[in-house]
């Protein structure tokens, strides 16, 4: 047991729902031993799903359709807005459609691998058996894949893997995945079996004796505080990126729902795993509200450079082909342009801190696809990635077909978030966490085309399976407004708002926003050191006492407030961030997408320390003194033995 | 480049509203138009006044949250393009933009820019999904479809419910909305058991919700910003007529 100046370790955390024996029947086996809600009893049970995406919107539905009574919250004015929408490349699955030697083993062998060992076999295995049935799923809900001329399915293939399992639909594939789940989630509602909250917004964890049985929310319009109650709580809002300020997340998403549940005991794992990724479109002033990814799926086609010399201000046709450097062709010869995220980010970032970035500040990458147009054509270019390059059209006011498209790296995804257990059930009995919320599959880095496959794994599949073991339980006491715990949490949130509203200060939220996401970049963004984060942590909790000193919140709570929404967000953020940090700081070694300098090979390569860290941090909530308690879950790897991930 | 906005102004759903004028200065060309708002709204905070409330979310024109008529046009001047993707690039130093939340009887203002859209939500409830309880699936190939029919279902399907159509329309009518759900779904073979209640149900809820009659107009279309054509109405008509004629 280890305690230093910023975090205390406490007991381990055992994940007591894990199956062992066979892998391959882990899933069958626990879905068999886990206890059954008769139908007729299940219409007496009330669930509530916060968040609307792939993974809320899936369970959701699904919960519905088997007989429970389903209450949905979602910030957005409707839940077909839910940031799934805007993942744009695809979804993999184990069909093996292509013949290419594909099959549930290898996916579960190139996602654990690609997770850089930092996920549980168990969970990775599930959810490629799961990847067959959502397909299967999705298009018996019509949603329009890619389809060849016989009418067959289509598949790309992406990053870190080598054969061909990526489903999709155009640039796409998360509107289209969503709109399949929406409309699922819209017939409940018809039918009566969904109450729908749209802009909702959940403030508060409402737990009576030990167990999750509610939640406190916000009415986005009328400002109205109330409180619901369910017998139990299901957790689907979604990563943390923009603690960045700057991600390709949507501007309203963040990490409340998940820190008010942490702050009442759940336990946070892995929270500085971020995906930082390679293909996004560069900064172009200080005006920047977002970045805009272009699909990792671009990389198929087109060609990664940067000039051989340092400062070229050339214009990109006219540097002639032998003084272009197409590192990572050059650097990565058997995965060229298709090596994982985290690995394409830090290579891009090294040359532009070697001098050699192109556009504006020098932050930038050419991604060309002059080769592909004169290999496939114009038109076949077009087809696969017309959508795309309109994007970056609009935004850019260049022209991808004539000049090659400039991207550099963005925060992403996030694979940490809410510690579950292999029914996803968080360390708070009755509270379940879906989705990208919650830290289960893709270890310390996700691969491509893996997020809306596990949205939609857990959504669909796994936790309409798993709550039953919970639920079969209940009902549980009933519960009422006037009990302590309700009246308690109803009362923070007020006293909170109240707060906000009252400090009226001289700085924006914004303000305090972007100089969090600021400390983050820099310090706890593509590489971290222990003399950074160190730095960070101070400047954080500097900026946490200013925030509560000087923000300003203007208007009211009883109306349609989007500072003040803002307000809670940023607060919650700001704590985020410091764990973030702490939890950089502790892993000294390098994986996935945690960068430490200090633990690199001779060439520059990220290198792990099993022995020492061979472990998900599951974080316990700051306790009296100000310190998290580490409690550590040991990965165990029976089938997928840790070697060093070489894509060379 | 300086600028003037006039912005609606309408502090909630009983207030009658006004046009307020402010000066935004100093705005790059590559900012959004909504980063312009962002620059203004900071403003006006620091200022001690009401910033405007908008809807907005993703920024990458996909979520259908974004909602502005732009000098009279839903979207504003750009073809193909949502409000968070239209660039100050289109816009020339001095220029007077008017910025109005959309405008029809199914979508009441709830504060300025900001309208309520649930009614999409109504007519998506009465019949824009296939029935498909998960778990009950067959294999993913075991029924073709043409890549035509594949392709031209993925075009209808990218609607993003914004409702520019319906702010675009003299009528209020949804009928482009509402096509493109239907074109989407009666071009694949597993949305043919339900294809003729769809049309009939969807259509009704359309009208209860509020939305106005379809006349061609074809404004609409001019306005969408994922370029849902105008044939599609054609299409949902004649399913309309078939299924009526079954009844």
């Amino acid at each position: 047991m280890t305690e230093t100046d910023f975090w205390i370790e406490g007991e381990p955390v055992v994940d007591k729902a894990a199956p062992d024996g066979p892998i391959e029947t882990r899933w069958e086996r626990r879905k068999f031993a886990a206890k059954l809600v008769n139908p007729a009893n299940r219409r007496k049970l009330t669930v509530i799903v916060v968040g609307t995406g792939l993974a809320g919107g899936s369970a959701a539905a699904t919960l519905a359709e088997q007989g429970y009574r389903v209450k949905s919250y979602c910030y957005q004015d409707s839940p077909r807005r839910a940031h799934s929408i805007a993942a744009q490349g695809g979804i993999n699955a184990a069909k093996n459609y292509r013949n290419d030697g594909d099959s549930v083993y290898r996916l579960f062998y190139d996602t654990v691998k690609g997770g850089d060992f930092r996920a549980r076999e168990s969970n990775v295995y599930r959810l490629a058996q799961e990847s067959v049935n959502i397909i299967d799923q999705a298009v018996a809900q019509g949603v329009p894949f890619a389809r060849e001329y016989g009418g067959l399915l289509d598949n790309r293939s992406f990053g870190g893997t080598q054969v061909s399992r990526t489903f999709y639909a155009r640039g796409q594939t998360g509107q289209q995945l969503l709109l399949g789940a929406y409309q699922a989630l819209e017939r409940q509602i018809g039918l009566g079996n969904v109450e729908m909250n749209a802009r909702h917004e959940m403030l508060e964890l409402i737990i009576v004796d030990g167990k999750a049985r509610g939640i406190v929310v916000r009415d986005m319009v009328t400002g109205e505080i109330t409180t619901e109650l369910a017998d139990a709580v299901v957790l689907a809002s979604g990563g943390y990126g923009n603690v960045f300020f700057l991600s390709t997340n949507a501007k309203g998403c963040n990490v409340t729902a998940s820190w008010r549940a942490h702050r009442k005991g759940a336990l946070f794992a892995n929270p500085c795993y971020t995906q930082i990724h390679p293909t996004c479109i560069p900064e172009s002033g200080s005006h920047q509200s977002k970045l805009t990814l272009m699909s990792e799926s671009l990389r198929n086609d087109g060609r990664v450079w940067v000039p051989k010399a340092q400062k070229d201000t050339r214009r990109a046709a006219d540097i002639p082909e032998d003084e272009r450097d197409y590192y990572l062709e050059r650097i990565y010869p058997s995965f060229g342009n298709l090596v994982p995220r985290d690995i394409a980010s830090r290579a891009a970032k090294n040359v532009c801190d070697e001098g050699r970035g192109v556009g504006p500040g020098g932050l930038g990458v050419y991604l060309d696809f002059a080769d592909a147009i004169s290999r496939l054509g114009r038109k076949a270019v077009e087809a696969k990635y017309g959508n795309l390059f309109e994007m970056y059209q609009r935004i850019t006011g260049e022209d991808p077909y004539e000049t090659p498209m400039r991207i550099y790296p963005a925060v992403h995804y996030t694979m940490g978030g809410l510690w579950v257990d292999y029914d996803l059930q968080s360390t708070i009995p009755g509270l379940f966490v879906v989705g990208e919320a919650n830290f289960s599959d893709h270890g310390a880095n996700r691969l491509g085309a893996s997020a809306l496959m596990q949205g939609l794994a857990d959504g669909y599949f796994v936790l309409p399976n798993t709550i039953n073991n919970y639920l079969a339980a209940g009902p549980f006491p009933k519960v009422t407004e006037a009990d302590e715990a309700v009246a308690e949490a109803r009362k923070q949130v007020e006293d909170r708002i109240e707060k906000f509203l009252s400090i009226d200060g001289d700085r924006t939220v914004d303000s305090f926003h972007r100089e969090l996401g600021h400390i983050m970049w820099e310090y706890c963004g593509m590489e971290r050191t222990e003399e950074g984060l160190t730095k960070a942590i101070g400047l954080i909790r500097a900026l946490k006492e200013e925030f509560w000193a000087r923000v300003k919140v203007p208007g009211k709570g009883e109306e349609l407030n989007q500072n003040l929404e803002k307000a809670g967000r940023v607060a919650d953020f700001i704590e985020l961030g410091e764990l973030m940090c702490i939890d950089a700081l502790h892993r000294r070694e390098s994986c996935g997408g945690h960068f430490r300098a200090e633990s690199q090979t001779p060439d520059g390569e990220a290198m792990r320390h099993d022995d020492e860290f061979g472990y998900a941090a599951a974080w316990e909530y700051f306790g009296a003194d100000g310190r998290p308690t580490l409690h550590k879950e040991d990965l165990v790897f029976e089938y997928v033995h840790p070697s060093t991930r070489s894509y060379k | 480049m300086d600028i003037k906005v006039r912005v609606w102004r309408q502090s909630d759903s009983n207030d009658r509203g006004r046009m307020v004028a402010y000066d935004v200065k100093d705005i790059s060309p590559d900012a959004s138009f909504l980063e312009m708002i962002d620059v203004l709204n900071e403003k006006l905070i620091l200022d001690g006044d009401d910033p405007i409330a908008f809807d907005h979310d993703c920024r990458e024109g996909i979520c259908g949250a974004c909602s502005m008529v732009i000098n009279g046009v839903a979207h504003g001047p750009e073809k193909a393009t949502t409000t968070c993707q239209l660039h100050m690039r289109h816009f020339s130093d001095g220029d007077v933009i008017d910025v109005e939340p959309w405008r029809a009887a199914a979508f009441p203002v709830i504060k300025d820019l900001v309208v309520d859209r649930t009614a999409f939500d109504k007519i998506i409830q009465a019949g824009g999904y296939i029935s498909a309880p998960t778990g009950t699936a067959p294999d993913a190939h075991a029924a073709p479809v043409p890549k035509k029919d594949a392709d031209a279902a993925f075009e209808a399907a990218t609607c993003i419910g914004c409702g520019a159509c319906v702010a675009a329309c003299p009528n209020g009518s949804s009928m482009l909305f509402t096509a493109a759900k239907i074109t989407h779904l009666g071009l694949v073979p597993q949305g043919q058991p339900e294809r003729d209640s769809r049309v009939v149900d969807m259509l009704q809820a359309q009208d209860d919700a509020g939305f106005g009659g379809c006349t061609n107009m074809g404004e609409c279309a001019e306005v969408c910003p994922k370029g849902i054509p105008l044939s599609l109405i054609g299409r949902l008509n004649s399913d309309y007529r078939k299924a009526i004629a079954k009844s």
